[in-house]
């Protein structure tokens, strides 16, 4: 590989890491904001929920370096299946509590 | 496609500058991947406990009485910047930098990584001064769980920080110490991203 | 002498000599067995001088042949305690009518949660990774698993939680609670012993073993297969395994929540499970099914492979719907993790909530039963052969269909009210755990016995123990459908019923052959090892084998293949004798690197049951030192780069082609001699 191929790969890693930085940084910032500014309840959850996942994908896209390319197809597979477990697990965990909760009252 | 671009797994690949550890870090990196999707599990379940004991206060401190928005943000700024200063370490390694540079990244997250754990620290000594140590109620305890948990694997992270900047110091970049320094680099993003859901469930979903 | 007072408590917190078993004569007779058992092998070891071969041949072995043998020695010793355990459970409800028989209701109840926490933690688990361990690299022709030293981290984890078991026998009284080990059963109010927090301890060793078991299980099928393994090639057993590595990885941080925060509960007193300060501890029963279920399928998806290979290979056909079959495993596997609910239909969630669980767990019972078809498909035109593993892959197919049956009764809620707490439901999980796992694993071990100790097993006393592990099973256990259904409540220590009687005292007459069968394999064991020169299979195929790990030879040798083989299709073995190539001479040797031995994995794991004594007894001292022994001893390790080990070439060449020239000597046996001694590990040709 020339030298110059391996600088512009450089180039490109470090530009993701400060893109993903900066990106995570506006998107912590607005979720805190829209706290801090005491926006109606259910308008913040929303805007929280959303800043949250978008803020997931950015690291897992930027810091971790998952991409849609075939080949770290095998790692995203993972993550989709470990997502569907804890969808699983921690939806059926609230949803049961959830129920008992409410027969119990 | 070449088979140093084949061999692909998450974090920065070492790709063409070591193409030999890079063949290694498949299997090795493959490996830690899945113990962390396991611990993701792990953290899902102490979430969902934590979200099914919101209402069970048992009469004492609920969420708006012991959590604070502008610790929260202080201790998130942290874990983030931390991030980055891992990105650059990891960099300095893959691109052979002098060890001297890869070594500053290290100790500046280690140094943030501290910190963290120094506010996170405080944090639980300012709660059970107020009444809402792990012992007060269902809510209390599964906050505690879930933010102690967080809390001791940065402190394994910093452990491993220490090693990992004794193990460049002594051995140099062999591919022993560069393997651990990517993993180590994915426990450190993936921190993260639990801290993600912390903030955005614990502090902001309780405070909002 | 004051126990609770001065320096004791900092030396041996709460121990004190009323641990000591001797409030009754069955607690004495355990702890004495324990004691002089141990006493007697440390004598042996020394007085034959072997503990320095001991450490250095196989305690810090990371071959994975040699540790799946030590899983399987664990699980083999830990099943003798446990069936023990059950047939006094059986003899005293034999008795207990009208009256209290020889056991107090007390240790009674210890008897019932050692017997099932051992069974699932220490028979089962050690079983089935013992034998994956074993025969799994073999299959996908590798040379070794993935992650040799995390492998015997594992090992000497789950050794040191089964140590804890037997400990519980000598100091102190286990936990009451059951293998589910509900609160408030588990709670520091009902129960302020040290029974629950031995449970709680020899659980999460045993389940961060399997977590790490898991992923290395895992990376070794994607990452080790030898060339040409493309997936669809692999031997059915290796899908399961697959399979049940990933339920291993995904089910047991369930567990370890599960644990951790009831011993947050006992310990540091927060609120998680207990009655009061908002504690709920339904989600305890919620979090141990999360796992729990899908343990259910770690323990029988091995034994599902392990029939696959034995049915196809004693039938001498290929596997009937390969496919068919994997996609049903991989169902299995991810529906194991939506049923979870109908463990605790009773527990006071709303219908609609518990239908949707009731209807998945009866489709879960679909894809089971496209595998039974795919089993009698492959034998049915084929030749089969009466082998011991073979007899029990039989004696499963027939008794799980019944297990299975009543399973989807259990899935009925309304029905599941009727029954459930009685020993319906205990008749149920034996009929799918000891034919779907235990014989399984018992036909595993048969077949792959030569394999690893380079002779067979004795033909005549395996069916002893097979014809006792079956009519021992459907005396001991069928009998408890009926009484289940008359309201017979489970775990019961004595009863007023009389109709119950005739019941009860056949179930304990099946209890005497289950201990039969027990003694069967020992005798067998003894016999084999006595008739060694006889029995042995130097040519390394005595079952005329399909798979890879037939074609070198037994006992396999330490880097497993001299050459590493190319696979060309789903039995490539048998493809190879079919055109003649099988023992062909090899074209080139290379160096075989392989790893070094370690005593990490035993530090470790020996620190941290250790430290797990240690949380126990309050011994607070142990508890630290033990923690930081195990760190330290992953730290060192990690300063030590040089792990490798070369075996040179002309070692490997002069080796295998010593074995080459041996096979060429020795005669082929037919089939109809499989289990005679002209069989020598050569299989004959077949007829063109």
């Amino acid at each position: 590989m020339s030298a110059e191929h391996t600088a512009r790969e450089k180039r490109r890693e470090l530009r993701s890491y400060l893109v993903g930085f900066v990106l995570a940084v506006i998107l912590t910032a607005v979720a805190f904001l829209v706290v801090a500014a005491g926006l109606p309840t259910m308008t913040a959850y929303g805007v929280i929920a959303v800043t949250a996942l978008v803020q997931v994908v950015v690291h897992f896209r930027f810091f971790l370096h998952i991409t849609l390319k075939r080949s770290t197809r095998d790692d995203l597979q993972l993550i989709l299946f470990t997502t569907l477990i804890i969808g699983l697990m921690a939806g059926g965990t609230i949803w049961i509590l959830d129920n008992l909760h409410h027969r119990m009252m | 496609m070449t088979a140093v671009d084949h061999h692909r797994h998450p974090g920065i690949n070492l790709g063409h500058t070591d193409p030999d550890t890079h063949e290694q870090a498949e299997e090795t990196l493959f490996g830690f991947w899945i113990f962390l999707m396991s611990d993701l599990v792990l953290f899902a379940l102490l979430f969902a406990t934590y979200a099914s004991m919101m209402g069970s206060t048992d009469g004492g401190p609920g969420p708006r009485d012991v959590l604070e928005l502008s610790s929260s943000a202080l201790e998130t700024g942290v874990l983030l910047f931390s991030s980055l200063t891992m990105g650059m370490a990891s960099l300095a390694m893959k691109y052979k930098e002098p060890p001297a540079r890869l070594q500053m990244w290290l100790v500046a997250t280690l140094i943030l990584g501290l910190v963290f754990l120094w506010l996170g620290g405080s944090e639980f000594v300012k709660m059970a001064s107020e009444g809402a140590s792990a012992q007060r109620s269902g809510w209390t305890s599964a906050l505690h769980a879930l933010l102690g948990t967080h809390w001791l694997h940065v402190a394994a992270g910093c452990v491993w920080l220490i090693l990992s900047i004794l193990q460049v110091a002594i051995f140099g970049p062999q591919s022993p110490v560069k393997l651990r320094l990517m993993r180590l680099a994915l426990f450190w993003h993936l921190l993260d991203i639990v801290w993600i859901f912390i903030f955005s469930v614990v502090y902001l979903g309780g405070l909002a | 002498m004051p126990t609770t007072e001065g320096w004791w408590p900092l030396v041996f917190g709460r121990l004190s000599f009323d641990a000591l078993p001797f409030y009754s004569a069955i607690a004495t007779g355990a702890a004495s067995l324990v004691v002089i058992g141990a006493v007697v092998v440390i004598g042996l070891l020394t007085w034959l001088g072997r503990w320095t071969w001991l450490w250095r041949e196989w305690l810090t072995s990371l071959d994975h042949k040699k540790i799946g043998i030590m899983y399987v020695i664990i699980a083999m010793v830990m099943l003798a305690r446990a069936v023990i355990e059950g047939s006094l459970m059986r003899a005293q409800q034999a008795m207990a009518f009208d009256n209290p028989g020889f056991l107090p209701p007390e240790h009674f109840a210890q008897l019932f949660s050692t017997h099932g926490s051992i069974m699932v933690f220490f028979m089962a688990m050690p079983f089935l990774t013992g034998i994956i361990n074993f025969a799994l690299p073999l299959q996908i022709g590798a040379r070794d698993v993935s992650f040799p030293l995390l492998n015997s981290m594992s090992l000497w984890l789950t050794a040191g939680g089964a140590g804890l078991m037997m400990a519980s026998l000598v100091l102190g009284k286990f936990s009451t609670g059951g293998w589910t080990g509900y609160p408030p059963y588990t709670d520091a109010v009902f129960n302020p012993g040290v029974g629950p927090d031995y449970w709680i301890f020899a659980v999460t060793l045993g389940s961060l073993a399997s977590t790490m078991t898991g992923i290395n299980i895992a990376v070794t099928i994607y990452k080790k297969r030898c060339r040409g393994m493309n997936p669809f090639r692999m031997p059915l057993f290796c899908w399961t395994s697959l399979c049940t590595s990933v339920l291993m990885i995904f089910a047991m941080p369930p567990l370890t929540v599960a644990t951790a925060l009831l011993a947050l509960d006992r310990y540091v007193g927060t609120h998680f499970f207990t009655n009061d300060g908002g504690g709920n501890m339904m989600n305890f029963a919620n979090l141990f099914w999360l796992f729990g279920h899908p343990e259910v399928y770690i323990l029988i998806l091995p034994a599902f492979g392990v029939y696959s290979q034995v049915i196809s290979n004693f039938s001498a056909k290929i596997l009937y719907g390969y496919d068919s079959l994997i996609i049903a495993t991989m169902c299995i596997a991810v529906m194991s993790f939506t049923v979870w609910v109908h463990h605790f239909f009773t527990m006071g969630q709303s219908a609609n909530l518990n239908a949707v669980f009731g209807i998945a767990t009866m489709a879960i019972g679909i894809p089971t039963g496209v595998k039974i078809f795919d089993w009698i498909l492959t034998m049915a035109w084929g030749r089969v052969r009466f082998t011991v593993p073979m007899l029990y892959a039989l004696a499963f197919m027939v008794l799980f269909v019944v297990g299975g049956l009543t399973g989807i009764l259990l899935a009925n809620p309304a029905v599941d009210f009727q029954v459930h707490n009685t020993v319906f439901l205990v008749a149920h999980f034996h009929n799918m755990l000891i034919p779907g796992l235990l014989y399984g694993m018992i036909a595993a071990y048969t077949y792959w016995f030569p394999k690893a100790f380079g002779f067979r097993l004795d033909e005549w006393w395996g069916r002893v123990a097979f014809g006792c592990w079956v009519t021992g099973f459907c005396l001991a256990f069928l009998p408890l459908y009926p009484l289940g259904l008359m309201g017979m409540p489970r775990r019961t220590q004595e009863f007023f019923e009389p109709d119950y009687l005739p019941f009860t005292i056949v179930a304990g007459i099946g209890a005497l052959f289950l201990l039969s069968a027990l003694t069967s394999l020992v005798i067998q064991l003894v016999v084999s090892i006595r008739r060694r020169a006889t029995l042995a299979v130097p040519g390394g195929d005595p079952w005329d084998g399909r798979t890879l790990e037939w074609g070198i030879p037994c006992p396999a040798p330490e880097y497993n293949f001299a050459v590493l083989p190319v696979a060309t299709s789903r039995d490539t073995f048998l493809a190879a004798k079919e055109d003649g190539t099988a023992y062909a001479p090899r074209r080139a040797y290379h160096d075989i690197e392989l790893p070094r031995n370690s005593m990490t994995g035993v530090v470790f794991g020996l620190a941290l049951a250790a430290a797990a004594f240690g949380l126990v007894w309050y011994m607070w001292w142990l508890a630290a030192l033990g923690v930081l022994v195990a760190i330290g001893a992953v730290v060192a390790r990690s300063f030590v780069l040089d792990t490798m080990r070369i075996i040179p070439a002309a070692e490997v060449r002069r080796q295998d082609e010593a074995w080459l020239a041996q096979v060429r000597r020795l005669p082929a046996a037919d089939r109809d001699h499989e289990t005679t001694p002209r069989n020598q590990g050569i299989a004959e040709a077949p007829a063109p």
